[in-house]
């Protein structure tokens, strides 16, 4: 990723070649050892993925039933599978940086260059939360909220399939910017003025803007999807105050997206402009200002981490309940607890930048604002107790991530109290100490979650269960990597050392930095076990095969369905009376309706989705390599294609009853043969 | 809860066609509120992007860099005239919707494209304008005073012509397909897109020219 900077990137913004752009042979990493071994092996393993799924003759089926799919379950199986391969990425960077910081810390010098380590931390942020956790949190919002509403698919579905294909879209750059050119150096947030063209002038920072320009794009227009999916589609008789708590979470962290993305939107357009156009909105000279930069991108910045956590949230609050049989304790005070969140997380961005010298009264506003966001979120942690508290605990794999969450999430919510108070902050500031604390919360939390979720939901989505052995494995591995990885950065934040340093003169810290790349170690061994994990259960799913469609004992309406639901969802719209419709529904003894099936109205499928956004990837390839030619042309070329499908009135047809009795019949038939 | 008392077996599922009565009608209908909530939320996403561009030239916005401030710049009586084609062309998009609530196709087109036109013309009057300032040497790049203020109007006017291609693409399809129900809900996102361009011209209008001119 190194390799550009003693290629003259500064002097090739000035010969930009009429066809090329700013592309040579240069910007590849073959005098990079360990970044072109990567890209060697990149190539391979891709080369036979490709060649795989063409002897297999896959690609057809993919086309047509995945990637121009409009099933919001499909499109919830592409955001986690996403995820998951980001996963990766950002961990290797992860644990490239823990095995570099122990060498370091240790007396030799490690084995990345500043300007390299400087791309890894980077790269490590911007994919574990754009690319990782939001394709995570989206997926299961995009997989689970229309089941539990009862609906059979989102408000515009074929806007949800063009939001994934931006994400991936994204996520590509991203990835081509390991081997082409280089990365970002500045940060996952790129602080100006170090991201504006005259510290950073290499492609690095456009690649960051692009992708997240074009990713954005499409979280912004998935959050609107999902608002107006939970507004207008509930089934008939879910008030507001009877949705699932999924459901609630989804909604209040859709609002967030809808209300924050367009400020990271505005951000992000305006540094372009300073390194494209020559503006001066956040440069040093001619009236610029950097702290303009910071503020507005932490007014992003700050809702972003509840976009994260509040749809955790909301798995905690299905799972819990389901594991204890009980009704969630307190669901009204759950409901309001996620409302304030969202609120407050409007009004704390500025405690990210205490020591920037906004004076003591405006501190004190935002550290108490901060203090203030703990006490809904203790409420939340409180509710969850209570629903255990003399219930029958089932310790299932998801209610042993939720449980690991619990004591590991107030850990974290307790060191971020402390870094709320300002002057403590003024010493804890950019320290190891601020490293541990927001990844106690984001491991802690949204990880935890994820995974709890993923357990939870694989039989719904696919069938069958996933193998509880290595499931335990996998979560085992996670808690105790976690505290090994980051109590030692507590400790060390403590004693001073501050982030994203990749030389140390002094060996004292060495231990703490060993431990923490042991807990590095266990966390991929967690990682590991989670995918053999789903390769065991995969060739077990006999064994472990779901027919009833609720495994669990589930309480909400996604369990009133078979797994994996069809792909209308349900032949008959649920009507709701009550919370935890489907636990309602089981106790009264309700009948599934097996004749008087109706026509259901569907949307087709289309590739629009994945053209425009192939289309957008190539045009954002164009502008960071200044290939004006071609973005000019990939650009016209989307709009038209864009304009093209307006004219399309051929939307949707109508499933036959004749196939839904078909597809019920065998549903009950299933549903016989689970009864014996 | 009062449902649990009700004494017939409790329906849980809705075993009654909701559409089944009328052909599609009814159901586009449904369908059409969901695109009119979504349209808003966008616009309300957009507003936002407005909201940061107007709070930064609010921050930097006296930052002239020894360079030329706003009453060196802005001609008020230009400023008015273009106002007025905004103005002009909101009123007459509202006459469009008029006569497409009486189903009067050849009425919508054109009062539509009357819009366009008054569109147009503020187009030509911005694209005037900036080639002004950019004559005269007052450049995006030579204060953050004129990046933000280009930046805040340029966006305002891309949106103008945005909405511009859109009413061209509009025109053509209410001319293929007349007032169907689609192209009736297109013209009401259009129309609410236009009438926010508008307001956020208002507040351009007041925040930039007249307190830079004025004040």
């Amino acid at each position: 990723m190194a390799s550009q900077a003693h290629h003259g990137t500064s002097a090739s913004a000035l010969d930009v070649h009429p066809f090329w752009g700013k592309l040579s042979w240069d910007a590849f990493p073959f005098h990079e050892p360990i970044v072109l071994v990567t890209f060697i092996g990149v190539v391979l393993g891709g080369l036979a993925l490709v060649g795989a799924l063409t002897y297999f003759r896959l690609w057809g089926y993919l086309w047509k039933n995945w990637f121009t799919s409009i099933d919001h379950k499909k499109i919830g199986i592409m955001y986690m599978i996403l995820g998951l391969v980001m996963l990766l990425r950002g961990f290797a960077d992860a644990l490239l940086m823990r095995g570099h910081q122990a060498l370091a810390a240790s007396g030799g010098e490690g084995y990345l260059n500043a300007h390299h380590y400087d791309q890894i931390f980077t790269a490590h942020g911007v994919i574990m939360i754009f690319f990782v956790a939001m394709p995570f949190v989206t997926g299961f919002m995009n997989y689970v909220m229309p089941l539990q509403i009862g609906a059979r698919d989102v408000a515009f579905p074929f806007l949800n399939n063009f939001s994934f294909w931006l994400t991936v879209s994204g996520a590509i750059l991203i990835m081509v910017s390991l081997f082409v050119g280089e990365f970002s150096t500045a940060g996952w947030l790129a602080y100006a003025p170090f991201s504006g063209l005259e510290f950073s002038p290499s492609v690095g920072m456009d690649y960051y803007l692009w992708a997240l320009n074009i990713a954005g794009i499409g979280t912004t227009l998935s959050g609107i999807n999902l608002v107006v999916t939970i507004v207008k589609m509930r089934a008939p008789g879910m008030d507001y105050m009877k949705m699932p708590v999924f459901v609630w979470t989804t909604l209040c962290t859709n609002v967030l997206i809808v209300a924050t993305f367009p400020v990271l939107a505005a951000t992000l357009a305006l540094l372009t402009a300073d390194r494209y156009l020559g503006t001066h909105f956040f440069t040093n000279d001619l009236g610029g200002s950097p702290m303009m930069y910071v503020n507005l991108i932490w007014i992003w910045g700050h809702p972003e981490v509840y976009i994260l956590v509040l749809p955790v949230f909301g798995i905690f609050s299905e799972i819990v309940p389901t594991f204890t049989g009980k009704r969630l304790f307190g669901y009204a005070s759950m409901v309001y607890a996620t409302c304030v969140i969202m609120v407050l997380s409007y009004i704390v961005w500025l405690h990210h930048f205490f020591t920037m010298g906004a004076g003591a009264n405006v501190n004190a506003f935002f550290g108490i604002t901060t203090m203030i966001i703990s006490i809904p979120t203790g409420a939340k942690m409180f509710n969850w107790l209570f629903t255990m508290y003399k219930g029958r605990v089932r310790f299932d794999v998801p209610m042993l991530w939720v449980m690991g969450f619990m004591i590991t999430f107030v850990i974290g919510g307790m060191t971020g109290v402390l870094l709320a108070v300002p002057p403590a902050d003024y010493v804890l500031h950019n320290s190891l100490f601020l490293i541990a604390h927001f990844h106690n919360v984001i491991i802690g939390g949204v990880v935890f979650g994820i995974f709890a979720g993923i357990v939870y939901w694989w039989p719904k989505a696919f069938g069958f269960s996933l193998d509880p052995f290595w499931g335990k494995v996998s979560f085992w591995c996670w808690i105790i990597g976690f505290y090994l990885a980051f109590m030692p950065l507590y400790v060390l934040g403590l004693m001073g050392v501050t982030r994203r340093l990749s030389q140390f003169e002094d060996t004292f810290y060495s231990i703490y930095f060993i431990v923490a790349l042991v807990g590095a170690l266990f966390i991929a061994a967690g990682i590991g076990a989670f995918i053999v994990q789903i390769v065991v259960s995969v060739m077990r799913r006999k064994e472990l095969a779901d027919e009833t469609g609720d495994p669990w004992g589930g309480r909400t309406l996604e369990w009133a369905t078979s797994s994996p639901p069809p792909y209308y969802n349900f032949a008959f719209s649920p009507k709701v009376h009550e919370i935890d419709a489907f636990t309602h529904m089981k106790r009264e003894g309700y009948t599934r309706p097996t004749d008087g099936f109706m026509p259901i109205h569907m949307p087709h499928y289309t590739a629009t989705g994945v053209v425009l956004a192939g289309l957008l990837t190539v045009m954002g390839f164009a502008l960071i390599w200044h290939i004006w030619w071609l973005a000019a042309a990939s650009f016209a070329a989307a709009l038209i294609y864009g304009i093209g499908h307006t004219f399309n009135y051929n939307r949707d047809y109508y499933i036959p009853a004749a196939e839904v009795r078909e597809i019920e019949n065998q549903r009950t038939q299933q549903l016989a043969k689970a009864a014996d | 809860m009062a449902d649990t008392s009700v004494k017939d077996p409790v329906e849980f599922f809705v075993t009654e066609d909701p559409h089944h009565h009328d052909g599609g009608d009814h159901e586009e209908h449904h369908h059409e509120t969901g695109t009119m909530l979504g349209f808003w939320i966008y616009l309300m996403s957009d507003c936002l992007i407005f909201g940061i561009l107007f709070a930064t030239y609010a921050v930097l916005g006296q930052n002239y860099a020894a360079g030329p401030a706003p009453s060196d710049l802005f001609e008020l009586d230009m400023i008015l005239v273009s106002t007025f084609m905004l103005l002009f062309s909101s009123i007459t998009y509202g006459f469009a919707v008029l006569r497409m609530d009486r189903n009067d196709l050849k009425g919508t087109l054109v009062w539509l494209m009357v819009t366009g036109g008054f569109g147009l013309a503020f187009l030509y009057l911005e694209y005037a304008e900036f080639s002004h300032l950019i004559h005269l040497g007052a450049t995006p790049q030579a204060s953050a005073f004129l990046s933000s203020f280009f930046f805040l109007v340029g966006t305002h006017g891309m949106h103008v012509l945005g909405g511009s291609i859109w009413l061209v693409v509009l025109l053509i399809q209410l001319s293929q397909r007349g007032l169907t129900h689609e192209n009736k809900r297109r013209v009401m996102c259009l129309s609410l897109f236009w009438h926010f361009l508008d307001l956020i011209w208002i507040g351009v209008f007041s925040l930039v020219y007249l307190t830079g001119v004025l004040l």
